[in-house]
């Protein structure tokens, strides 16, 4: 489905985000090792690896929050490090960032954290943002009637949505989002799949997701990239990673929690039995 | 950007005719908004309504919701409108925004009068409720005591004595520093003032009533509200902010048994430690500038402060000084448990905690005073 809008918008392999060699790490320890990513126009790849395999560090890296000890990084054509200041400004606001605890600011009602970008880029009449406010939260599922509440008294599910609805206050041209499932009930997080996608298709998105709901894997994601030691040992469609030989890959989509684990088990192929991670 | 025409229009009849043009985007929302408004109000008694869209090069969902406020004044008055040439890309976009109901009911802004009474009553319930906190924390400090004498062991002692050294030991430089100045301060301002009609050795018995009866105890508690009673309310917010008190409760411990009584104890131990260090500075300062300005020799001063105060005068500050170290405490553990998620509630609270304790160490040192007169002290 996702892909044929990839081809709807006709240049279906335009990379958007180029990641080139980079390495990041902390202290004597380098959690990025030469690693290379292209993620591309109209997509939504799915990014995954063990917990603390640098899924988020990366991410962060490429949104400029952590420095980087070599490598490019090149997004919607403009080289993050050494680009010109005002380009590389102009790309910020292109994006939109959904961290894994929604970082709405708590002193601000819903309606202010989502026009709090606009109110910082644009010279809109107050009017207009409060229409806008309350599109942007129709968009992401909710309603008008909760622009006025704080963070503080909304939900796990209704602070993922508006903090997506801040994400996507500028009409990003790439959203990054940082596990947008976790703490979710199946069913808010299969609603939440559901939107992703949906706004994908409305709005052209491209979409980072780092994420280990292997649900979001399945349904939403065009492609998959798998990170460990540092590199991005795969990177495809789930068919690709279901065929994939590695024993990481193995352990991670044929594993106890993996629907694919649950039908080989069905299918009585007792020979491909997880292989526990090392 | 106000060069370019986003939108144009031609009347046929009764019938309009729009063109957009250009980039509907963020960036040129303010100037398309304008235009968009504009039309509505110029062509307002058209019958229909066509707009085109094919020459549109982009459309975010800004100038995709100016679309749908146009469509949507249009209809509004019963005119026909209809949308043409637009990308089909676009289409779920519009689709969207076409459903978004702008409720403007529940706005809750009542005219300024009923706001500005709403405003008082709330403050009103505020107190109430603030004031059926510290009563509850009393009681349930009661229980905790209680608790604790029936079974000494219960007492955190380390808790208690880490907290005195913090709230007493580290406050002390700053604490003598302070009230140092003061006497020194009222000990000149005195003198230079009795000077006039010659009773300069008068000040020796305002400085001393003053220091030991009043100013001693009350500078000290303002200092350790400020400072010790913010840090507990910081403490336990941040603490309440992070489950960790309910994750003591799911242990079936009392938070104000193992958080809240250990540092009320230290406070109550401290503080009149801290109120007597605290007036033996002050009169120490008051007696240098007794002597450097005024010229009245240390001996005189001894003299005049053994008969201008009695064991009763110290003994009003120092009995003050436990139960205002009481209210301070109540009151920084009550609004440091009553912080709610955010982190701007937790700077509300350690403001409202300062503020309310220094204002109810005032109130009860009045009491104090009623109360000391009244039995002759």
């Amino acid at each position: 489905m996702a892909q044929e809008n990839g081809k709807a918008n006709g240049k279906a392999k335009e990379v958007i985000i180029e990641v080139r060699d980079v390495v990041v790490g902390f202290g004597s320890h380098n959690v990025l090792n030469h690693l290379d990513l292209d993620v591309y126009r109209g997509e939504i790849l799915g990014f995954v690896g063990g917990s603390g395999a640098g899924k988020s560090v990366l991410m962060r890296t490429i949104v400029g929050l952590l420095p980087k000890r070599g490598g490019t990084i090149k997004v919607l054509g403009v080289d993050m490090t050494n680009g010109p200041e005002a380009e590389r400004r102009a790309v910020e606001r292109r994006w939109g960032v959904l961290f894994q605890q929604g970082a709405l600011f708590s002193s601000l009602t819903v309606k202010e954290n989502i026009q709090f970008p606009m109110r910082e880029y644009l010279k809109l009449p107050q009017g207009l943002m409060d229409e806008m406010a309350v599109a942007k939260l129709e968009m992401v599922g909710l309603d008008a009637s909760v622009r006025n509440k704080f963070p503080s008294e909304l939900s796990g599910g209704m602070t993922k949505r508006v903090s997506l609805a801040r994400a996507l206050a500028l009409d990003p041209d790439i959203v990054f989002l940082d596990e947008p499932t976790s703490g979710l009930d199946p069913i808010g997080a299969g609603d939440f799949d559901t939107l992703i996608a949906t706004l994908q298709r409305t709005l052209g998105l491209t979409v980072f997701m780092v994420t280990h709901d292997l649900d979001s894997l399945h349904t939403v994601c065009d492609r998959i990239a798998v990170l460990a030691d540092g590199k991005v040992i795969a990177a495809g469609t789930m068919e690709t990673m279901l065929a994939s030989t590695h024993p990481w890959l193995r352990a991670y989509f044929h594993g106890k929690r993996s629907r694919a684990g649950h039908v080989a088990e069905a299918n009585g192929q007792a020979g491909n039995a997880p292989i526990p991670t090392p | 950007m106000n060069g370019t025409t986003l939108l144009e229009g031609t009347t046929d009849g009764d019938r309009l005719r729009l063109a957009g043009a250009g980039a509907w985007t963020n960036a040129n929302a303010r100037a398309l908004e304008s235009e968009i408004d504009a039309a509505a109000r110029r062509y307002s008694g058209v019958k229909a309504m066509a707009i085109d869209m094919g020459k549109v090069e982009r459309l975010d969902t800004f100038g995709a919701w100016l679309l749908e406020r146009l469509l949507r004044a249009f209809s509004s008055r019963g005119c026909e409108t209809q949308v043409v040439g637009l990308k089909e890309d676009y289409r779920a976009l519009m689709d969207d925004l076409h459903n978004v109901k702008l409720d403007t009911g529940q706005n809750g802004r009542g005219n300024k009068i009923t706001q500005a009474l709403a405003s008082i009553g709330i403050s009103v319930v505020g107190v109430g409720q603030m004031l059926t906190a510290v009563v509850n924390m009393m009681g349930a400090l009661a229980v905790a005591l209680l608790r604790v004498v029936a079974r000494p062991t219960r007492l955190r002692f380390t808790a208690m004595v880490h907290q005195l050294d913090n709230v007493a030991w580290r406050a002390v430089p700053i604490v003598m520093l302070i009230t140092f100045l003061v006497g020194a301060i009222i000990a000149q301002q005195g003198i230079f003032h009795f000077r006039k009609f010659g009773a300069d050795i008068y000040v020796v018995d305002m400085v001393g009533i003053l220091v030991l009866r009043e100013l001693g105890v009350l500078i000290v508690c303002i200092m350790v509200a400020g400072r010790s009673g913010s840090a507990y309310t910081a403490e336990l917010g941040a603490m309440k902010m992070r489950e960790e008190i309910d994750a003591l409760r799911t242990m079936g411990l009392d938070p104000i048994e193992v958080l809240v009584l250990p540092r009320i104890i230290a406070l109550i131990i401290g503080v009149p430690i801290l109120t007597f260090l605290g007036a033996m500075a002050a009169l120490y300062g008051g007696g240098l500038v007794c002597w450097l300005y005024g010229g009245i020799d240390p001996e005189i001063y001894l003299q005049r402060l053994k008969e201008a105060i009695s064991m009763d005068t110290f003994k009003v500050g120092m009995i003050k000084a436990p139960f205002m170290a009481l209210v301070i405490g109540i009151v920084a553990c009550v609004e440091g448990l009553a912080v709610k998620g955010s982190a701007e509630s937790l700077g509300l609270q350690t403001t409202a905690s300062v503020v309310e304790a220094i204002f109810l160490v005032i109130v009860l040192d009045g009491l104090f005073a009623i109360f000391f007169a009244s039995i002759g002290m």
